[in-house]
């Protein structure tokens, strides 16, 4: 297929609607209101669809209903609206129903500001609701990779049932690049038959989608239960792309738009003969520990680059477990790391290093 | 190796998303690296909009341009207060002499004085003063052949708007003779 030139959000809904999205339920917020106008215009033309709800509480709980009866649906929205959803999310994910959400995250705390930030990582990879639940979180930094990421992460909701959130930030919503639409590496998805709401017609008996487990050991057990799985996408869907990493004095971490920034900047700085390396986590959780823990022996140390005052930097941490010592570089509330600030504090660390 | 950093920016309305837009198209068609990045938000409505293009050989890192264009084309006077800093030394900046009367301060950087405006009336048609500048741009840097341009033309107006295919190519070239 041909490259298309597209804005994320409008690439996004574009992506969700090849890999079969029948459903968008959804609240309008800066910067992702091109993504529910897609929807609006396109998901019917498709034998689908769009309800702008009355709430983002209203969106989530449709988007669990829709999911119960075993449809691919998706959400978005833009960081306090995924706050407010955190509730619907973590029933979702206690009734083990696959579904997609989309947070373009903008700069916080609370109504914060409409410009691009990451200050949702803790929100996405620790549970905003309740309870012992993990999303898988992608984090796309292109917008191919973006149309790649949402078509599988129905795949992945689907194979683990389970909540796929897709995070993006105002500059990759915004943006355009060219896309093409490309089919994601098959999986064997099991069949919905055995859970999915779709009526009995009197054939059968009616299959219940729940979250309350009014008995503490039935609550366990399912905990014990969702833990398992868990593990399994721990070990099987952690991913990273590393960049220039071979006689690397520092590794910076970075994700989405930050890691571009800090491209630029290694770059830069390979010109100057100082090199520099790139680990960029592709989904933050299950976090990429591995490529933390394999670095090569020139790195002396770590920087962590974000567009938050430093969330992920918690996992750079864990995953190192004190081999290195670990700074940070962050900007928020909508301002955006340059690539000249990032080689400052690099150079700024050298210093201290020799 | 072509690396073409370029801040298009004016009044909302005065099509400086599209003039964006329509450069972004034609470095795809010629399968170049492009990446077109908007400014959104309280600052378009009422005041300057902007978006940076960039058009490479090489892989994009970062689509913010931050003081490192090769080119600010600007069609207003705000947004030539405001971009003026963020040309890299021996860069260009194109100004739309017809609503500026003000002249760059830097002399490290060298700066083009277009009546966009008058040329597009003289065309008959004030909305492409934007392809004029355009026009001018492509004319001065060669980042992309005006055969791409006029594919990237026909690809966005497409049905209805067909007919205005005509004029924003006119405009284009009296851009490019302007500089030329």
């Amino acid at each position: 297929m041909a490259k298309v030139l597209m804005k994320g959000n409008e690439a996004i809904g574009a992506a969700a609607i090849q890999a079969g999205c029948k459903y968008f339920f959804g609240y309008p917020i800066t910067p992702q209101n091109e993504l529910p106008e897609y929807m609006s215009k396109e998901l019917p033309k498709n034998d689908g669809v769009f309800v702008q709800a009355e709430s983002e509480v209203a969106a989530i709980n449709m988007v669990y209903g829709a999911a119960g009866c075993g449809v691919r649906v998706m959400t978005s929205s833009s960081s306090p609206g995924i706050a407010l959803k955190q509730e619907g999310i973590t029933y979702i994910a206690g009734a083990e129903l696959p579904c997609v959400i989309v947070n373009i995250v903008r700069g916080g705390p609370g109504l914060g500001g409409i410009q691009p930030a990451q200050s949702d990582y803790f929100q996405s990879t620790r549970g905003g609701g309740n309870g012992d639940y993990k999303l898988l979180v992608l984090a796309p930094a292109n917008l191919q990779e973006m149309v790649d990421m949402v078509q599988e992460a129905f795949d992945m909701a689907d194979y683990y049932r389970n909540p796929v959130m897709v995070v993006g930030d105002g500059m990759i919503g915004q943006m355009m690049e060219p896309i093409e639409f490309r089919t994601p590496v098959k999986r064997e998805l099991p069949s919905k038959e055995g859970w999915a709401t779709t009526g009995t017609k009197g054939n059968r008996k009616p299959h219940i989608i729940n979250s309350l487990f009014l008995d503490p050991q039935g609550l366990e057990d399912h905990n014990i239960r969702l833990q398992k799985k868990y593990k399994t996408m721990k070990e099987n869907e952690a991913r990273y792309e590393a960049y220039n990493m071979e006689n690397a004095e520092i590794v910076l971490a970075a994700y989405g738009t930050t890691s571009r920034i800090c491209k630029n900047a290694i770059d830069k700085l390979k010109e100057e003969g100082i090199n520099i390396g790139l680990i960029r986590p592709q989904t933050l959780w299950p976090f990429p520990e591995k490529a933390f823990q394999e670095i090569p022996e020139t790195v002396k140390a770590a920087l962590t680059v974000e567009m938050s005052e430093g969330q992920m930097i918690d996992d750079v941490r864990l995953a190192l477990n004190g081999k290195i010592p670990t700074e940070f570089y962050g900007r928020s509330g909508g301002m955006i790391p340059t690539p000249d600030a990032i080689i400052d504090k690099i150079k700024e660390m050298l210093g201290g290093l020799k | 190796m072509l690396n073409e950093k370029v801040i298009c920016a004016g009044f909302g309305g005065q099509g400086v998303m599209s003039m964006g837009q329509l450069l972004t198209y034609a470095g795809m068609v010629e399968d170049k690296q492009v990446s077109w990045l908007p400014s959104y938000g309280p600052e378009m409505r009422g005041g300057t909009a902007n978006c940076n293009v960039i058009v490479a050989d090489s892989l994009i890192g970062s689509p913010i341009i931050n003081d490192d264009a090769t080119c600010a084309i600007v069609m207003n006077l705000p947004s030539l207060d405001k971009f003026e800093v963020d040309v890299a030394p021996k860069g260009k900046i194109l100004i739309n002499s017809s609503l500026i009367e003000k002249k760059a301060k830097r002399d490290d950087i060298t700066a083009y004085y277009i009546p966009a405006n008058e040329i597009a009336l003289e065309l008959g048609n004030a909305r492409v003063a934007n392809m004029v500048m355009l026009g001018a741009y492509i004319e001065l840097s060669k980042a992309v052949k005006i055969e791409s341009l006029h594919k990237a033309l026909q690809k966005v107006f497409g049905g209805s708007k067909a007919h205005l295919i005509a004029v924003n190519e006119e405009a284009l070239a009296r851009g490019a003779e302007f500089v030329r």
